[in-house]
């Protein structure tokens, strides 16, 4: 037995034995978006897509369904959940725009403008800031973030207004926004980093020989050639942005709220769910299958629309090659 | 990169400056000037953003760590003076790292030989590189809930922790621990994959000349060449395993304590539910049901240096491979 396994193998065994634990992550992969749709099907086969609509609190939703109880009948999985998608975009989209200019910028700053000393001292920061956990940055943003917003740029007169119908704590959106920012940053500034300096070195070399400044230069070749990287990496920032749970879920209130933008300045106080959020936040109702199943429902358009963001980053970044800049 | 720097000496707009003076930035236009203080302050503002979390957590580190509480394990109690320290969770944190890595290792590094060194037919090789960027895109919260219909199934349920009557939970360091191989698993694949891409093909060529069969030259010759970039990838995936939250939660059960199912040493152990540095964190936030935020900064003072300690590593590591920015050390981020 050991002698079998001490003679060296024949390249076709190494070949076989190789490719079957690749595919094994495949069948991983397949197997995640199976067993969730799968988990999802009551949820959707009652709701259809309609689920995305505008409904009651999820929270009363939730404990109709958990009071469903474990053989609940087809009513119990009506499933309305806008104002939690809803609280997803309003996080996701402004913490990626906002991401998109600071990650632009400081690459710019690591790749052309900072002096050598400057950038050994700079790098190792993003990647101490990509690699800070999640619920490390929750805990700055519930025990710091919070009580300072709470405390100092909340206005009596601005809880007054929503006092009868939400409790403004500090907890909320803008909150989320900033922690949800500093997470996705690190992210953008590699790959845009890693773009940056892909672009050949002639053509901004060219640019400045013509007389222009070297930040215009930067501006004008250099981001230009690797603007479809940008976007790319914006995309997957996005990906990464809508499956942050925990954070959110320490940070964002988890009230029944969904932020109004017409409360003006107010809005960005106004605590929220995510989709994520709620997930983390119903998990011990997981047991009763009415309320595990829209989770999943949940997993599922996260997991969807992460694969669609993916293939948007591929598409993006296909006319990249054609400079042959390769990313 | 640092070529522009000799180019800033060429004299442009010679007549306003006079003749061979140095563009100050002065005289650019108000937009690249203000491009320039963008770039400038948000490069300095990451700094100072991680440069500000770093020292609160050392001071409250230092305010609230004691020696201890690394040696004694969490209580139920109502102040902070009895509930304990947090030996559970650094042991939970430990086992699951060993769980993922000893899983995800194998596997990562067996399809990162099979699409650089074989990779036929191509379109499968393309489809297993796409399967590893979904995993990585993944949410780990999506990773925990597929991993809590898995370990639901009846088949796995020796895997986990089941009650009384019978119903499966599927929850177990078992379980834990096999998807926290799913969240390390692309970074490993990624190093190693970069490893062998840029190991020069006259060193495969000299062992096939010699007589080695293909086989024979990965193991004799590539697996000791990228053994550093494995290493990288090992410990960019340790600090991911280590600061993972939404696994633990679901698939741990995030008890204060760990909880073996039985009395079997090790087994009953690995079967039952348990704590992790991250879940002991988020207990005792007020988001959780501890509420003792001084305990919990100690333990997020503790996860914080050994991610620092990991970043160390990375870069030590990191330095003898030769990588144009440093930032991406084999996907780092990716």
């Amino acid at each position: 037995m050991l002698e079998r396994l001490r003679t060296p193998w024949s390249d076709s065994r190494a070949e076989l034995t190789l490719g079957a634990v690749s595919l094994f992550i495949c069948l991983a992969v397949l197997a995640m978006v199976v067993f969730v749709t799968i988990q999802a099907w009551p949820t959707l086969a009652h709701n259809g897509l309609s689920w995305v609509g505008p409904g009651k609190p999820f929270k009363e939703q939730a404990e109709a369904m958990q009071n469903a109880g474990p053989h609940p009948p087809a009513s119990a999985y009506y499933l309305r959940a806008w104002p939690l998608i809803w609280g997803t975009l309003i996080t996701t989209v402004p913490a990626v725009l906002l991401g998109l200019v600071i990650a632009v910028s400081s690459s710019i700053f690591i790749v052309e403008l900072a002096p050598a000393r400057l950038r050994r001292v700079v790098i190792p920061v993003i990647r101490l800031l990509a690699s800070v956990p999640s619920v490390v940055y929750g805990l700055v943003g519930i025990l710091v973030l919070v009580p300072f917003v709470g405390n100092h740029l909340i206005s009596p007169a601005e809880k007054e207004s929503l006092a009868d119908t939400v409790q403004l704590t500090g907890a909320g959106l803008g909150v989320a926004i900033v922690i949800l920012t500093v997470m996705i940053t690190p992210i953008m500034v590699a790959l845009t980093c890693e773009a940056l300096t892909a672009v050949p070195n002639s053509w901004r070399e060219g640019a400045v020989a013509l007389g222009v400044n070297p930040v215009r230069a930067v501006l004008a070749v250099t981001v230009r050639a690797a603007r479809p990287a940008i976007v790319a990496a914006a995309v997957l920032a996005t990906a990464r942005a809508l499956g942050e749970a925990v954070m959110v879920f320490m940070v964002a209130g988890g009230n029944d709220w969904a932020p109004r933008p017409s409360d003006g300045v107010t809005f960005f106080f106004e605590p929220l769910r995510t989709l994520a959020s709620t997930i983390v936040d119903f998990q011990e109702g997981i047991g009763a299958p009415a309320l595990k199943s829209a989770l999943y429902t949940f997993a599922l358009l996260m997991l969807f629309s992460g694969l669609v963001l993916s293939v948007c980053g591929y598409l993006i970044k296909l006319p990249l090659r054609r400079y042959q800049v390769r990313t | 990169m640092s070529t522009l720097r000799h180019y800033e000496e060429v004299p442009r707009r010679a007549m306003a400056h006079g003749p061979g003076r140095r563009s100050s930035p002065l005289s650019w236009r108000w937009s690249d000037r203000l491009a320039l203080a963008m770039a400038w302050g948000a490069g300095l503002l990451l700094c100072a953003i991680a440069a500000a979390i770093v020292v609160y957590f050392c001071v409250r580190g230092i305010q609230y760590l004691r020696p201890s509480l690394l040696l004694s394990r969490p209580e139920v109690g109502t102040s902070q003076a009895s509930t304990g320290g947090f030996l559970d969770p650094l042991l939970g944190t430990a086992i699951l790292t060993l769980i993922g890595i000893l899983l995800a290792t194998p596997l990562a590094v067996a399809a990162a030989l099979w699409v650089v060194e074989y990779g036929r037919p191509s379109w499968l090789a393309r489809v297993v590189e796409t399967c590893i960027e979904i995993v990585a895109g993944t949410p780990d919260i999506l990773i925990a809930l597929f991993g809590l219909t898995i370990f639901q199934l009846g088949l796995l349920a020796p895997f986990s922790f089941t009650a009384a009557g019978g119903g499966v939970y599927g929850r177990s360091f078992i379980a834990a621990g096999t998807m926290m191989s799913l969240i390390a698993m692309p970074a490993i694949y990624t190093a190693t994959r970069d490893g062998l891409q840029a190991v020069p093909a006259h060193m495969r060529e000299a062992a096939f000349a010699l007589g080695k069969t293909k086989a024979a030259t990965i193991r004799r010759v590539l697996i000791p060449s990228v053994r550093s970039n494995m290493a990288t990838g090992v410990t960019l995936g340790i600090s991911r395993i280590i600061g993972d939250t939404a696994i633990i939660i679901f698939l741990l059960g995030a008890t204060l304590r760990n909880e073996p199912q039985n009395s079997v040493p090790v087994i009953g152990l690995l079967r039952g539910t348990g704590a992790s540095l991250t879940s002991y964190i988020f207990y005792n936030s007020p988001a959780g049901e501890g509420g003792a935020p001084q305990k919990a900064y100690a333990a997020a003072f503790v996860l914080l240096v050994f991610v620092m300690l990991l970043n160390l590593l990375v870069g030590r590591i990191g330095r003898s491979q030769a990588d144009t920015t440093g930032l991406t050390v084999a996907g780092a981020i990716v």
